[in-house]
């Protein structure tokens, strides 16, 4: 009874320190999204080369299909960048860019500078689209089934961790 | 006549001005208190994604000025608080909500603390009822051989003095 009275406060400080270390690991920015498991949001841009063309969510229906979001000025889109253009040499599954709150001449330098992963870039100037994807922190990946619901969205860049434990896997199996 | 025209010139113009007031993509003077005092009171109760502990109404993040002008649009539009409310939650989550409702998702929010003070209150009573018995019986705390020992002496006959 002793012994077990002295170890109330040891366990307090184990299950306090397990809480902490588990929350250490989290990352704060990444708030889970309303939007998965439902219609992705509708949307008709302008398309980033093809300016005369428009693009919408109609027009992808009947595939899988990803929306990277990024931007020029968006630093952390070089992280993940290269990973992209490999993946569109892979060619699994389209990616589609959503060119956020930027200049469309910045964004085709950009894509020259860097590769062009997208199958095709559609340009959200003043980011009402970003704001119907709940878009907070560029870049963001989407990935959209045949019926154009949302399945999995990435917050912040792409890793190779993610890509090829999440994202491929989920691809494969809404392909079938 | 004259007149008449000059004044439908001056409302020409004064409409233009509005609508281009209206048009920008600053924040721009509502048309009147009310409307400003229930945008200020809607933005303090929603959170900026991109500066997290901030409200929509103090951070300057660009992503929260353009939150700020969906919000008065909706607002111009004849939405309610509550539509508002729903429209950045069903974007956002409710992560949004400074006050975020009540249900199974949340409810560690809300129930945990009252379910520590109940497990403190509980811990407190079992530790004052443990300590009240001590109290009320204070020979089960002694050594029982100390106390046979003690018995011993007092019973014992005073040894001799001298």
């Amino acid at each position: 009874m002793k012994t077990f009275r002295w170890s109330i406060p040891l366990v307090i400080f184990v299950v306090l320190v397990a809480f902490l270390w588990v929350g250490l690991g989290r990352d704060p920015r990444e708030v889970p999204s309303p939007l998965i498991g439902k219609p992705a949001p509708a949307f008709r841009l302008a398309q980033l080369h093809e300016t005369g063309k428009t693009l919408s969510n109609d027009d992808l229906k009947g595939k899988v299909w990803m929306l990277n979001v990024w931007a020029s000025w968006c630093v952390s889109c070089r992280v993940e960048h290269p990973l992209l253009v490999q993946l569109a040499k892979a060619n699994i599954v389209p990616v589609y860019g959503l060119d956020y709150k930027d200049r469309p001449d910045d964004g085709r330098a950009w894509l020259a500078q860097n590769g062009d992963p997208y199958t095709a870039s559609i340009v959200d100037q003043d980011g009402r689209v970003g704001i119907d994807y709940g878009v907070y922190g560029v870049p963001e990946t989407f990935v959209i089934d045949k019926a154009g619901v949302v399945r999995y969205k990435q917050i912040g860049p792409l890793t190779a961790e993610a890509l090829k434990q999440k994202i491929l896997p989920l691809v494969t199996e809404l392909q079938k | 006549m004259k007149l008449v025209a000059s004044r439908v010139a001056w409302g020409a113009a004064l409409a233009a001005f509005a609508w281009c007031a209206l048009a920008t993509k600053m924040d721009t003077p509502a048309a009147n208190a009310a409307l400003e005092a229930r945008l200020k009171k809607l933005e303090t109760e929603l959170r900026c994604l991109v500066c997290q502990n901030q409200t929509l109404a103090d951070s300057n993040a660009s992503l929260a000025e353009d939150l700020r002008v969906e919000v008065r649009q909706l607002a111009l539009a004849g939405k309610s608080d509550d539509e508002i409310r729903a429209y950045l939650v069903a974007r956002y989550g409710d992560f949004v909500l400074y006050d975020p409702p009540l249900k199974a998702t949340t409810s560690l929010l809300w129930l945990g603390p009252f379910v520590l003070l109940g497990g403190g209150a509980v811990l407190w009573w079992v530790v004052l009822r443990r300590r009240e018995r001590a109290a009320a019986s204070p020979a089960a705390s002694t050594d029982p051989a100390a106390e046979a020992r003690a018995r011993k002496l007092l019973d014992a006959e005073p040894p001799s003095a001298g």
